[in-house]
């Protein structure tokens, strides 16, 4: 095996003393109940590999891949492994090994150039506007899709005419008195996607006295291609953005998509060897925050309208344990008249989404996902709330497969609206 | 291991219950241990009816078959030491009958402790055993291994609880034994034959378990001591007094730093012994008044601070540093072999300083911390096993402290069980006439030693 400079280095497993409580902690384990699709055995295999026991065949880099980076098994460890780190990073060994022309197309030349992304997606906004979506739903044809097809159509959120970035402007002033003035990270899939979320979410900075500036020549933050081994590419973003919020006169940077946030704040690690970036890597990571974390470090105000609903909260893995934010959002919440809300047993279990593995792991995320179904229907909510764009499509499959009639919403979006009721 | 064994296999339990790629292979040749070899295949049965056919097959065939649950083990009896067919029970994991008026439970092996308790526990019963792996160790492994815990001490071991089993034998006729007895004593004990077997009598497929009553209330202090003598005395004084706390553990000063180094507890650092007691129980004033005469009872015996958790946060921050002593002495070295010695409790004292006094000798440290309330005792050795020099050293190291145990008039294992790890050691502990009764069980129940050869008893 050739060296690559980024191979994981032995104390990401060495001391892993296989003691299993990782496996208590795994949602894929959970549904195999096999060793191999535990962090205990990914870890396992990737030290093997490393140290050349094994080959790095690709039914071993398929483990890595099966991993679905929720990052339970990092918080569970006693040791401090962390095993999901572990099968990311070897997703990058394999990447240096034998690089795949697809990802340096999709990572490289399309996913981080705004302008492409909008083109791309384009058939789907013409989907949702020229009424073709409403057409199959009424008409019922959605049934006669496949149910893979049925499942990838039911991620699709109510798609906006037009991406936010093409409407949202630079500088949005502060309602009544300026207290500060923020930057917002607009993320890919908020404007192509959730732009009524992101739109509320900078009408309740606006309205808790921020003046927000939106950078429009950001580039995806990088998760995707991490994913995916291409750590370079990410470490080219991260410059990218790092640069250009340098030109921006704020003191923070909120972005309000649980994934970006998480990356951002990782700039400053990912960048720690590089002399020329190292140290502004770490003023931006420092900057960031997600919108609940902001929102409730400042005095926010209390909204006067009313919701009347049972409410619950599903933690986004790059929340909770990607940022450490899990009790903003549900106080949030609970400021809110009216609302219920109602904790969801194994609230920061995965959703299933982790990106991509609907697509990839068709049949492990939906059974990872059931598990959240049957845990939402039983919690009787009417909505739940989650800020991760990933998550929102996620559990927005799981209720249409099951009909339920539960409301996927951002935490900022009920807020937005009892301040406007 | 032929295309046609395979074959056979996999009809017995369809083709997602088979594993043999190299990858699965791999992950399944270890447990809690730095041992390892692999098996030839993994087969993961659902019903009693599948592994009996599996073990109809092994012996057939005379293939090696280990049986495993989660893998959490720590003497190495579930790594297939000859290859063959590793049997794990893992998807065996139904709970099947709740039976509230005769306060018992019917499960499959495979069947996580800890998701047992809580479902019991929802209808306000308690199934007491609470083995360090209880999030991630089965029923049947603990079954198997007769795992302990802290709270033995006042609620017994896994076997206390067992009242039937279903094993599925050698030659893969299916054993029902026992029932939903309290009183059973028609014939030979079979229920406390198997349990602590260690996979080489039969193979445990369901069990029926006893449950009491859900304790309500529960106070923990944590009690310091400036030296480690006064600490011993203690737990024979408190045990004297006629109080049965539910457990007293003991933590040395080397498990004190490294706990507080990983999880930042504020633990103190100037001691030389903690104690973790707790009391529970249905009346809230009487457990108060339990730890309330203890921590008297350790004010009198020199203790120097007592400090009772006043909330339950607080307690289970307690709990929490007990059960994290064991991984969190990793962070220190690559390598941990902890053993689980036990000694009568008056040896408590001696067995300490004797342990220290084998660290000194080979220079490698030793962490001492346990079920001090039984007698039950962790050393752990750290070390580097890349480093030869260092695992010859281990080796004489771990020979001893059994050797101590021995003398103190105690055993070699009081809850991980024999495995491969012990096996060198056992004929000292059980003596000619033990082993011989013990080898002729094992010909009776496995005579073609199919059943997890190389385990427990020596050749």
């Amino acid at each position: 095996m050739k060296s690559s400079p980024h191979r994981p280095d032995e104390s990401q497993y060495l001391n892993c003393i296989r003691c299993g409580l990782c496996l208590s902690v795994c949602p894929t384990y959970r549904e195999y109940l096999s060793e191999t699709a535990s962090p205990r055995g990914r870890t396992a295999l990737a030290r093997k590999g490393l140290e050349g026991e094994l080959e790095l065949s690709p039914n071993l880099i398929e483990q890595m891949y099966s991993c679905f980076a929720c990052m339970a098994c990092n918080d569970a460890c006693p040791v401090g492994i962390r095993p999901a780190d572990l099968a990311v990073g070897m997703r990058q060994v394999q990447e240096q090994n034998q690089p795949a022309e697809w990802k340096q197309t999709l990572f490289g030349g399309l996913i981080p150039k705004p302008g492409r992304m909008e083109l791309a997606t384009l058939p789907l906004r013409l989907y949702e506007q020229l009424g073709l979506r409403r057409v199959l739903y009424t008409l019922g044809l959605r049934k006669v899709l496949p149910p893979r097809m049925r499942d990838m159509e039911a991620m699709l959120p109510r798609l906006p005419q037009r991406p936010l970035r093409q409407v949202l402007p630079e500088v949005t002033e502060a309602k009544g008195k300026n207290r500060n003035q923020v930057g917002f990270f607009l993320g890919c899939a908020q404007s192509l996607m959730f732009a009524d979320e992101s739109s509320a979410t900078v009408r309740v900075l606006a309205r808790n006295g921020s003046t927000v500036i939106t950078p429009k020549e950001t580039v995806c933050c990088g998760m995707p291609a991490a994913g995916y081994g291409r750590q370079d590419l990410v470490m080219e973003q991260a410059q990218h953005n790092i640069a250009l919020y340098e030109q921006a006169d704020v003191e923070t940077i909120i972005t309000d998509c649980a994934t970006c946030g998480s990356t951002l704040k990782e700039y400053g690690h990912l960048l720690k060897n590089d002399p020329d970036w190292a140290e502004r890597a770490d003023v931006f990571s420092k900057k960031v925050r997600d919108v609940s974390e902001f929102l409730m470090s400042i005095p926010l105000e209390k909204p006067q309208g009313r919701i009347e609903a049972r409410v619950t909260y599903h933690d986004p893995c790059h929340l909770r344990r990607g940022q450490g934010v899990w009790k903003q959002p549900r106080e949030i919440l609970k400021m809110i008249d009216g609302i219920d809300f109602i904790d969801l047993p194994e609230a920061d279990w995965c959703c299933g989404s982790a990106g991509s593995q609907l697509i990839t792991h068709y049949g492990t995320s939906l059974k990872v996902l059931g598990r959240k179904m049957d845990n939402l229907e039983n919690s009787q909510a009417e909505y739940i709330a989650s800020g991760c764009p990933g998550c929102q499509m996620q559990l927005n499959v799981g209720i249409r497969q099951r009909g339920l009639d539960v409301q996927v919403v951002h935490p900022i979006e009920l807020l937005d609206r009892a301040y406007t009721q | 291991m032929t295309p046609i064994i395979f074959a056979e296999l996999e009809q017995i339990t369809g083709k997602d219950g088979i594993l043999h790629t190299p990858e699965d292979l791999a992950v399944y040749s270890y447990d809690g241990t730095f041992a390892e070899h692999r098996p030839d295949v993994v087969v993961l049965p659902r019903t009693t009816e599948q592994v009996s056919q599996i073990v109809k097959l092994a012996a057939r065939e005379r293939i090696p078959l280990v049986t495993r649950g989660m893998g959490s083990g720590l003497a190495a009896a579930s790594v297939p030491f000859i290859g063959g067919i590793t049997l794990s029970m893992t998807r065996m994991n139904r709970i099947l009958e709740i039976d509230e008026a005769n306060a018992t439970v019917r499960t499959e092996a495979g069947v996580v402790t800890a998701d047992l308790q809580t479902a019991v526990e929802l209808v306000g019963l308690f199934y007491p055993p609470d083995p360090s792996s209880i999030r991630h160790s089965t029923i049947g492994g603990n079954i198997a291994c007769n795992a302990g815990g802290p709270r033995c001490l006042k609620y017994g071991v896994t076997g206390d609880y067992v009242l039937g089993l279903t094993v599925v034998l050698a030659d893969g006729r299916i054993l029902n034994s026992g029932g939903k007895l309290i009183k059973d004593v028609v014939g030979y004990d079979l229920n406390a034959l198997f349990t602590g077997s260690e996979g080489t009598l039969g193979i445990i497929t369901e069990a029926i378990l006893r449950l009491v009553a859900k304790p309500k209330f529960a106070r923990t202090a944590l009690v310091e001591f400036s030296a480690l003598d006064d600490s011993s005395r203690t737990v024979n004084a408190i045990l004297s007094a006629g109080i049965v706390p539910a457990t007293i553990e003991l933590m040395d000063e080397t498990a004190i730093a490294c706990i507080e180094e990983s999880l930042h507890l504020g633990l103190p650092l100037d001691v030389e012994a903690t104690l973790l007691i707790e009391t529970d129980g249905t009346d809230e004033d009487c457990v108060l008044r339990e730890i309330e005469a203890i921590a008297k009872i350790c004010r009198d015996c020199g203790a120097r601070q007592v400090k009772v958790a006043k909330s339950e946060a607080e307690r289970s921050n307690l709990w929490k540093a007990r059960r994290s002593v064991s991984p969190a002495l990793a962070r220190k070295a690559p390598n941990k072999l902890g053993e689980d010695i036990t000694v009568p409790r008056t040896a408590i004292p001696e067995a300490i300083r004797q342990l220290k006094a084998v660290s000194v000798k080979y220079g490698l440290p030793i962490v001492i911390f346990g079920h001090a309330g039984d007698g039950n005792l962790h050393p752990n050795i750290l070390f580097d096993k890349r480093d030869p020099e260092q695992w010859k050293k281990v080796e004489q190291m771990v020979a001893e402290e059994f050797e101590i145990a021995l003398r103190l008039g105690g055993t070699l294992s009081g809850e991980h069980g024999v495995g491969a790890l012990k096996r060198p050691y056992i004929g000292n502990a059980l003596g000619e006439v033990s082993i011989d009764i013990q080898k002729r069980i094992k010909a009776a129940l496995d005579p073609l030693n199919v059943l997890n050869p190389g385990k427990v008893l020596p050749d």
